[in-house]
């Protein structure tokens, strides 16, 4: 009889010394969720950026500008474009 | 031993010897059970009755409510690019009470935020518990600011608004206020969409700050929808380019420039000019705001004639050569008489629209009862607002038929005595554009096309339409300058005096609404150019130009092909040569 409750004893000891630790691991394992999570919306305030700077680097008024005055370029006039027409 | 010395042992001592009371020691037990008792029931009480007190006193020792921030939605064109975005920025506030700072400590903060050192002075001196010193300044800023832990400034994180587009956009997208609700454009006619609802949770923080446990979400926050446009970034800028231009080089007081997608009622382009550039709104006039497009109404005019002709064509008054005699360039109705600009003789229905004879209109509208004109004006979408949900969408003037003496009438088939705004000139259109029905406009990407819409014409009346008004553009019309090489284009010219204070004024609005391709219409465009005053004022010197630069531009952005033979075109048939577009 003492010997059963002895291990008993033990048994409840060890459980709740293992109750403690996932506890423990748990908490560990949600902070590491947490700052992931924390970095994701830190990369999407990222991906909104960069959109917004892809926008405005790729902003017609500036190609258009950058096309006509560094690259001298100009709308084809009509008779220097040639249509292609596939043969059916 | 001292003991030995007194003489008296514990058990010896006088005093237990002398007779207690006894109700005192009994007295004493008492008061020691009645204590115990007390406490115990206090401990009962604490623990099973009012046991929310104690707990609520320690979860607020480690559970924190946290809000959950949810994001605006973006607005994109049609391609996905974006037009409008939400990005995180800081407000700098401040405790005037905590903040005792020393000049030096202020000039130093004065300079990081840009700001004059007398108003940080004065801002540190109001009697209030928070003033806002700065609102969205850049967080970079707000770091340094923090670093200077100044005592009594605190920083809150918000959301600004950012508009790439800037004021190439700016009528369509609108604005958001300071507190990022929307308050102009789509940001207000889309806000039940674009605005997110920030959530919060309750959680367990640890001695360090760190969140370790997630008890409940309270509310999960809600990210705002992204809304993509029908607006198409490229033809928006063509036509924004295009109207620039002509508002410089007219002198004109206001402009705008719609395009329609004829297959599927999507807004391809709204360009408004004077414009503002959303970003910096800080000269910002009423004036720039207008989104003339919807908000401004005009005398139509001449653009008007086409229903005109299409309804004396579907109720079988005439066909396409029917003469009608509009010499000598006047006419008398009642007490009032009706002109032309440039008198003609004998005029075919396809001459009347070609050269706009306003004699012509009027003879053909008088054909037919009030009713069935008004009715056409109010199936076309005149009179009533077009309801695409824009702020400050108007509907124009259409006065009841019943109403309507024989002189208005007149006036009204040629665009006088009734007002529309340019969207819904451009609605209109799509009869013509559409073989005959009308489907409804939209301001964002329609990814199923309604196949029918409302039909107002029979696809007979609207082809023989179009043919006359691709006469308009040819030579003998009255806008030559809206050809387009290499497509078939065609619409009318549009010239009308202003009303001032209920008097024609000497001023003008020259206005151009036409469709392209002609063989298969996929695009309207209307141009409307308020006041021009460098000389010229016709719609097809001021608009028509306006018209083909958009239109040709737009059509190459969509890849329609060609369908007129372009005289200098050099075609090459058969296999194709690798030609590749540069990049």
């Amino acid at each position: 009889m003492a010997r059963l409750t002895g291990f008993l004893v033990m048994l409840v000891v060890a459980s709740s010394l293992g109750v403690v630790a996932s506890q423990h691991q748990a908490r560990k394992l949600y902070t590491a969720v947490e700052r992931e999570q924390q970095r994701s919306r830190q990369l999407e305030v990222e991906w909104g950026q960069l959109q917004l700077e892809q926008s405005t680097w790729a902003a017609h008024a500036r190609i258009e500008k950058l096309a006509r005055e560094k690259l001298a370029m100009r709308p084809p006039l009509p008779g220097q474009i040639i249509a292609i027409e596939e043969r059916p | 031993m001292t003991k030995a010395k007194k003489g008296v042992t514990f058990n010896h001592n006088p005093l237990l010897r002398s007779e207690l009371p006894a109700w005192r020691p009994r007295f004493v037990l008492l008061c020691l059970l009645g204590g115990s008792l007390a406490l115990v029931g206090r401990a009962a009480y604490l623990q099973g009755v009012n046991d929310q007190f104690l707990q609520a006193k320690g979860e607020s020792r480690y559970a924190r409510v946290l809000e959950v921030p949810a994001t605006r939605g973006k607005i994109t064109d049609r391609q996905g690019d974006v037009v409008a975005v939400s990005s995180p920025v800081k407000s700098i506030w401040v405790i005037p009470e905590d903040a005792r700072l020393n000049p030096g400590q202020v000039r130093q903060l004065a300079g990081l935020l840009e700001m004059p050192v007398q108003e940080v002075n004065q801002k540190l001196s109001v009697d209030k518990d928070f003033v806002f010193l700065k609102r969205q300044v850049s967080p970079e800023l707000a770091d340094r600011i923090a670093a200077l832990k100044l005592p009594g400034i605190h920083d809150q994180r918000e959301y600004r608004r950012f508009y790439p587009g800037g004021d190439v956009m700016a009528h369509v997208v609108g604005f958001t206020g300071v507190d990022d609700k929307g308050q102009e454009g789509i940001e207000l006619a889309f806000e039940a969409a674009l605005a997110g609802k920030p959530g919060s949770r309750r959680v367990v923080k640890d001695r360090r700050g760190n969140v370790v446990e997630d008890v409940q979400s309270i509310r999960l926050p809600q990210d705002g929808r992204e809304v993509a446009l029908a607006i198409d970034n490229k033809i928006q800028y063509l036509a924004h380019a295009a109207l620039k231009q002509a508002m410089i080089d007219h002198k004109a007081k206001a402009g705008g420039v719609v395009v329609i997608d004829a297959k599927s009622g999507e807004i391809l382009a709204l360009a408004n000019a004077p414009t503002y550039n959303p970003n910096n709104r800080v000269k910002l006039t009423g004036d720039q705001l207008r989104n003339r497009a919807l908000t401004d109404t005009y005398e139509p005019g001449s653009t008007m004639k086409p229903f005109t002709a299409a309804l004396a064509l579907e109720k079988g008054k005439v066909t396409a050569n029917t003469i009608i005699n509009c010499a000598p360039g006047r006419m008398t109705i009642g007490s009032a008489t009706i002109s032309d600009a440039h008198p003609h003789g004998a005029l075919s229905v396809t001459q009347v629209i070609q050269k706009s004879s306003n004699i012509g209109a009027a003879k053909m509208a008088l054909s037919f009862p009030p009713e069935t004109m008004w009715k056409m004006f109010d199936d076309l979408g005149f009179g009533s607002p077009l309801k695409l949900g824009f702020p400050g969408e108007v509907g124009g003037r259409l006065r009841p038929a019943k109403n309507w003496r024989p002189i208005e009438q007149a006036t009204m088939s040629y665009g006088h005595g009734m007002s529309v705004n340019l969207m819904q000139m451009a609605n209109a259109y799509q009869v013509f554009a559409r073989d005959g029905d009308i489907v409804p406009l939209s301001l964002s990407r329609v990814d199923t096309p309604p196949v029918h819409g409302t039909r107002v014409f029979s696809p007979q009346t609207a082809r023989e339409v179009r043919q006359m008004l691709e006469t308009v553009v040819q030579p003998g019309g009255t806008a030559q300058q809206a050809n387009v090489p290499g497509y078939r284009v065609g619409g009318k010219t549009g010239t009308s005096m202003k009303l001032v204070g209920g008097h024609y004024a000497n001023r003008y609005v020259a206005s151009f609404v036409g469709i392209a391709p002609i063989s298969d219409p996929r695009l309207i465009v209307a141009v409307m150019i308020d006041e021009p005053s460098n000389g010229k004022r016709y719609g097809g010197e001021v608009a028509a130009p306006v018209f083909a630069q958009v239109t040709g531009g737009a059509l190459r952005t969509l890849g329609v092909a060609p369908d007129a033979p372009l005289k200098p075109l050099q075609v090459a048939r058969g296999a194709a040569a690798p030609v590749r577009e540069a990049m």
